[in-house]
């Protein structure tokens, strides 16, 4: 993976300096709230219910065992012993206290980290596809550009205080890993007819209130022009972004209200000057970067190791772990293996101090030391031998990472919900816990197969609920009651598509039924090896509609509320307290 | 006072802000250095251009190239920030410094404080008025809070990588040592 030189360092440990002068002039009062507040959310860190909280760049979710155990070394001396990993391949503490925060980024500098643009209206964390440079259907390796990207947007001074948040996305696969028509920019580097390397670039992609699916702006950039091609799209998103209404603000608003040929016009003209200049990539850049992700030193074996099998044909969990979590490598004899971060029960993309180390020890014995954090709130070590599957299956079982679950139901990406954020209306852990339990028969998910449900506590869509083939979205009504609105037929991927929503919303305890039934109308209605997707893309949303809002919820809310007790999480402040 | 080429200076140009009731037309430009609302320098362009003591400054929402072909008549040009979150003004500077070629002083007006200085002077500033309210002492030091940057801009025009020969895998080591 990619390491700092001096000046990376430099530059990072002089951001340290800066934010602990930040600190200082704010706890001394020379700086307003108001004036803090873009200064610290450039830092990623977000004044929530109970505390600051604190988001740390794991920049296209890659990270070495060093790194994760400086996790858990945070989460010990300055949280509650845990943190949380997010759908934008980033980790999160929920408790911290505004004035350990520069030692935190400290602590964080010593091992080449950061959290600088993790949040504010700024170029945000590039994301990438959490399987890359061991995919088997990858074109060209995503890291080295993610990493000049990362570069080349660290500090950008014409682009810190655009109308909103910009994400950027990259992925190298021929399958999307990246969910790059959900981006501001979507970035698949590819190969023209010639071999060369270039991006199809995509633009105004977005969840949140209003979400769309990225349009073409060009087809092939070639690689030497990426950082200005970006780069002029970024200006004319500057220059004409809505700022009169933050919820019009993104380039996706921009890119409808001019549509996509004029928006290509403004950035084709604006790049003609740029085409060329000094921020045209250099082969020396590419190829130094490129350097750190050459292939670890890989053994030469063969696939299907016969103690696998055998051990396979004994251990059902095994079997079920295999087929579920552990994915092909492009190399003979390795394997991707995902360990769950979404064991039901559990608040998924959690994990503890504990479960931190023990997979960066996992990391250091069978995978180079490395591991990757994945937009689905999962962790992956990609370079694993086969032979090694057991041991590693056995230690992972006992810190609780082996839930063979996968791509299935109780995989849900959640938010963090309204127990921790301040715009959140729902609690969509707690949501996320109550519907994993009641799918927690391994044979019935097995049964229902390849589905994915994403909750957002609010229409700002963190748990990137339009793209969950079902999702859930939290909304406040009048009387300030939590309620749930549910949606089904969106996709990331490929074939990316935006949910639609069902029908009118419901209760905390009603939505593990209506999930039910929307399941049992899929099973109902698919055809030989349908996925629940497929199967609502043919016969559409009616016989689902119909179902779920056939018949009431009254018996089913009593027997809910009496099997799946809702605990509130174990705070001393109140929940819904007012912000400090 | 001013913060001129990285200096606190004294300074005698004076804003002239147009009120609700002035018309760009009829409002009166006194003697003396004074920089004028865009819109000013558009309607009386006829009678201040045979002035020297005129500087014009720039709106968010105007455009560097709305002052294209007259560019060179400035020895100052402002460009305002209404807020400190209104981010229009570095692409505003950075077109009519890399652009259109402004060589003469590129001035930050409005909401300016110290955490934005090292941004404006990257895009092409180089004369800041901080907001009143705080120490230019202050401010000042916000223009060192970083000694090498990664991406072109205006200054430096060079991104990191064709500046400086930087080390590959190779001299690098392994992070887990």
């Amino acid at each position: 993976m990619y390491r700092y030189d001096e000046y990376d360092q430099q530059i990072v440990n002089e951001r340290v300096m800066q934010y602990r002068d930040q600190v200082r002039r704010r706890l001394s009062g020379e700086l307003t709230e108001e004036e803090f507040l873009p200064l610290r959310l450039q830092n990623g860190l977000y004044m929530q219910i109970h505390a600051y909280m604190l988001r740390i760049a794991v920049p296209y979710g890659l990270i070495s065992s060093k790194q994760m155990r400086m996790f858990a070394h945070i989460a010990r001396k300055y949280d509650r012993g845990y943190g949380h990993f997010t759908t934008r391949q980033n980790i999160q503490f929920n408790w911290l206290k505004l004035e350990d925060t520069p030692d935190i980024l400290a602590d964080l500098a010593s091992v080449e980290m950061h959290a600088i643009q993790t949040s504010g209206n700024c170029v945000r964390n590039i994301t990438s596809d959490e399987f890359a440079g061991v995919a088997q259907d990858e074109v060209v390796d995503p890291r080295p550009y993610a990493e000049i990207l990362r570069q080349w947007s660290t500090f950008h001074p014409e682009f810190a205080y655009l109308p909103r948040k910009f994400k950027i996305a990259i992925s190298g696969g021929k399958e999307d890993r990246a969910a790059i028509y959900a981006h501001d920019i979507g970035l698949a580097v590819t190969k023209n007819a010639q071999g060369e390397i270039g991006f199809r670039v995509l633009v105004g992609g977005g969840l949140g209130r209003t979400p769309i699916i990225g349009s073409e702006i060009c087809e092939f950039v070639p690689w030497q022009h990426i950082l200005t091609y970006v780069e002029s799209i970024l200006r004319v998103y500057n220059e004409y972004g809505r700022r009169d209404n933050k919820f019009k603000a993104r380039i996706k608003i921009l890119v409808k209200a001019l549509g996509i040929d004029e928006f290509k016009r403004r950035v084709e003209a604006d790049w003609a000057d740029l085409k060329d200049g000094p921020g045209t990539l250099t082969i020396e850049e590419v190829d130094r970067v490129a350097s750190f992700f050459s292939d670890p030193s890989y053994e030469t074996l063969t696939d299907h190791d016969a103690k696998l099998n055998e051990f396979k044909a004994d251990s059902r969990s095994f079997s079920n772990w295999l087929s579920r979590n552990v994915r092909p490598h492009r190399i003979p004899g390795y394997a991707i293996v995902v360990l769950s971060l979404k064991k039901p029960g559990d608040a998924p993309g959690d994990a503890t101090a504990e479960q931190m180390e023990a997979v960066a020890d996992l990391a250091d014995r069978y995978s180079f030391g490395e591991l990757r954090i994945t937009h689905k709130q999962n962790l992956v070590l990609a370079d694993v031998r086969q032979k090694d599957l057991i041991r590693l299956w056995q230690e992972a079982s006992g810190h609780e990472l082996t839930t063979p679950n996968i791509g299935m139901l109780t995989d849900i990406i959640s938010c963090p919900g309204a127990e921790f954020c301040t715009l959140a209306n729902a609690r969509s852990i707690p949501l996320a816990k109550v519907i994993a339990e009641c799918f927690e028969d391994l044979d019935y998910q097995h049964d229902i197969g390849e589905i994915t449900l994403n909750i957002s506590g609010c229409v700002n869509a963190c748990g990137q609920h339009h793209i969950g083939n079902i999702g859930i979205t939290g909304v406040e009504k009048k009387d300030h009651d939590e309620w749930y609105q549910v949606s089904i037929g969106g996709a990331e991927g490929n074939d990316s598509s935006i949910s639609k929503i069902i029908g009118p919303s419901f209760t905390f305890n009603q939505v593990p039924e209506v999930i039910e039934r929307l399941i049992h109308v899929y099973l109902r209605e698919r055809m030989e090896t349908e996925r629940f997707i497929e199967t609502v893309r043919r016969i559409g949303h009616a016989p689902f509609k119909e179902h779920v809002y056939a018949t009431g919820f009254m018996a089913q809310e009593e027997k809910v509320a009496g099997k799946y007790i809702v605990e509130s999480a174990q705070y001393e402040i109140p929940y819904y307290s007012p912000r400090f | 006072m001013i913060i001129k080429n990285k200096t606190i200076v004294a300074d005698d140009w004076t804003v002239l802000r147009l009120q609700e009731q002035d018309t760009a037309e009829e409002t009166i430009v006194s003697a003396g250095k004074i920089i004028v609302p865009l819109k000013v320098w558009r309607a009386q362009r006829e009678t201040l251009q045979q002035r020297q003591d005129i500087g014009v400054w720039l709106a968010s929402d105007e455009r560097a190239e709305d002052l294209k072909g007259d560019i060179q008549k400035f020895s100052v040009i402002a460009v305002d920030f209404p807020k400190f979150s209104d981010g229009r003004g570095y692409s505003i500077a950075y077109n009519l410094r890399a652009r259109l070629g402004y060589k003469g002083e590129l001035r930050a007006i409005g909401d300016v404080l110290r955490d934005q200085l090292f941004y404006m002077q990257r895009v092409g500033f180089d004369a800041f008025v901080p907001r009143p309210d705080r120490k230019i002492e202050d401010a000042l030091k916000g223009l060192s809070d970083f000694s090498e940057v990664y991406q072109t801009s205006f200054d430096p025009v060079l991104p990191l990588f064709r500046r400086t020969q930087r080390k590959g895998n190779s001299a690098a080591g392994t992070l887990n040592d």
